[in-house]
């Protein structure tokens, strides 16, 4: 057994400390034949500091497309030659979608805008939908609108939203590559400011950017630093017209590799699949995942993109006996 | 989900929605001609993901993804769902 892998039994299993950024290049870089006893052992580390229970959520668009900001790897921005035109959707449409992820048993529904932040024409939409939620719908309403000001933080706790995704997408020193109409360190602020309020931080990133593994480790060790309640974990999927269309998406090994030492980094976190799974690791991934690590799916569709059907994630979470978060289990 | 595939000629002479009946010309993935070039790659990508050029006007279409499915409008020959 590799050593860090003997590390991590004593220190993340065994005590909950997550591995710094040395332990998680470390795992990062093991060889091939470590990797299933790295799942393994991520897999032990979520049992034991999370539980069985798997967090299912879904996500919707609210507005897509047409916003301002340059991160080379969204389609949604107005600055590529992307293909996805701006769409808001409406009211009725957001309940329904609200309602189709409950009938799923998910208990968390994330309402996001390609926006840098909101405007008041955003915040006046969230507020009436949110509300048509509550009354129609079971269901926890989470929000992801870029970056807020203090006000607009406490609007959205007035709402009723109790958890908010803000992702740093990659480590700081690689951020600048990815993005330059907005910092990392602005990011970061949000976070702060979402922290400070109560809502809970849910806050990821992008593997597969073009980043090097040392600064993969970099990124992990700076989420761990954050200390988010949750954690999304997406890959890469090239979009086309996109200034990262063309980059290769992460090889399977690799992104299995992540997701166990993004778990070592942070015994406790919900650590979510989100985007780009499908791609990067095809059908048999979301078991693999879910045995090394993972304790969460954005079931159904993405924003842009489509995902597995949300009956077979379902089926695969019967099969590993691993049970869907109930509300009152959230609440 | 499963994406519904890319419109076939078949389909599209006898479409659901209005407009004028016509072959498809252009890739509803990548909205190059349908005829011309290699779109095996569009097609494999278009598991997982909606249309966004409309196969018959090539118009970029107004799509909206929602958690179990997804709706593509052209403003000349309506809306696609799968
Ligand atoms: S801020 Fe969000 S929606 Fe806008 S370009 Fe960046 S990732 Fe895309
Ligand atoms: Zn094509
Ligand atoms: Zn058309």
């Amino acid at each position: 057994m590799a050593e860090i892998l003997d590390q991590a039994r004593t220190q993340v299993l065994g005590n909950g400390v997550g591995l710094d950024e040395a332990g998680v290049l470390a795992v990062l870089t093991l060889p091939d034949e470590q990797l299933p006893a790295a799942l393994q052992l991520a897999h032990e580390v979520r049992m034991r500091w999370c539980g069985p229970e798997v967090e299912v959520e879904g996500i919707v668009s609210l507005k897509t497309g047409g916003c301002p900001e340059d991160c080379h790897f969204c389609s949604q921005s107005g600055l590529f030659a992307s293909p996805v035109r701006s769409v808001w959707l409406d009211i009725p449409s957001l309940v329904e979608a609200a309602k189709q992820t409950a009938a799923t048993g998910a208990t968390e529904f994330c309402i996001v805008a390609a926006v840098r932040g909101p405007d008041a024409r955003l915040m006046k939409q969230m507020r009436e939908g949110v509300a048509a939620i509550k009354a129609e719908v079971d269901i926890q309403v989470a929000a992801s609108l870029g970056m807020l000001t203090q006000e607009q933080v406490d609007e959205l706790v007035d709402m009723g939203v109790h958890r908010y995704n803000h992702n740093l997408e990659t480590c700081r020193s690689y951020f600048p590559n990815v993005v330059t109409t907005h910092s990392w360190e602005e990011r970061w602020e949000t976070l702060r400011m979402v922290r400070e309020s109560g809502m809970e931080v849910c806050c990821g990133g992008i593997l597969g950017l073009g980043e090097t593994v040392e600064q993969r480790a970099e990124f992990a060790a700076q989420l761990a630093e954050l200390d988010p309640h949750e954690v999304p974990l997406n890959f890469l999927n090239p979009r086309p017209g996109t200034p990262l269309g063309d980059q290769p998406v992460v090889e399977g090994r690799d992104a299995l590799r992540a997701i166990a030492a993004f778990r070592l980094a942070m015994p406790r976190t919900i650590l979510r699949y989100a985007g780009g799974r499908e791609i990067t690791l095809g059908d048999l991934g979301t078991r693999d995942g879910l045995l090394g690590g993972v304790n969460a799916v954005i079931v159904g569709n993405y924003l842009t993109t489509l995902g597995r059907s949300a009956t077979d994630d379902l089926k695969l979470l019967e099969e590993l006996k691993m049970p869907v978060k109930a509300l009152s289990a959230t609440l | 989900m499963t994406a519904e595939p890319p419109m076939t000629a078949e389909q599209a002479v006898t479409p659901t929605n209005t407009g004028p009946t016509v072959t498809p010309p252009w890739c509803d993935r990548c909205g190059e001609a349908a005829d011309a070039g290699d779109h095996a790659a569009c097609w494999a990508a278009r598991e997982l993901e909606p249309p966004r050029f409309c196969a018959r006007c090539r118009r970029r279409m107004k799509v909206q993804v929602v958690p179990a499915g997804w709706s593509a409008v052209c403003v000349e020959h309506g809306e696609r769902r799968g």
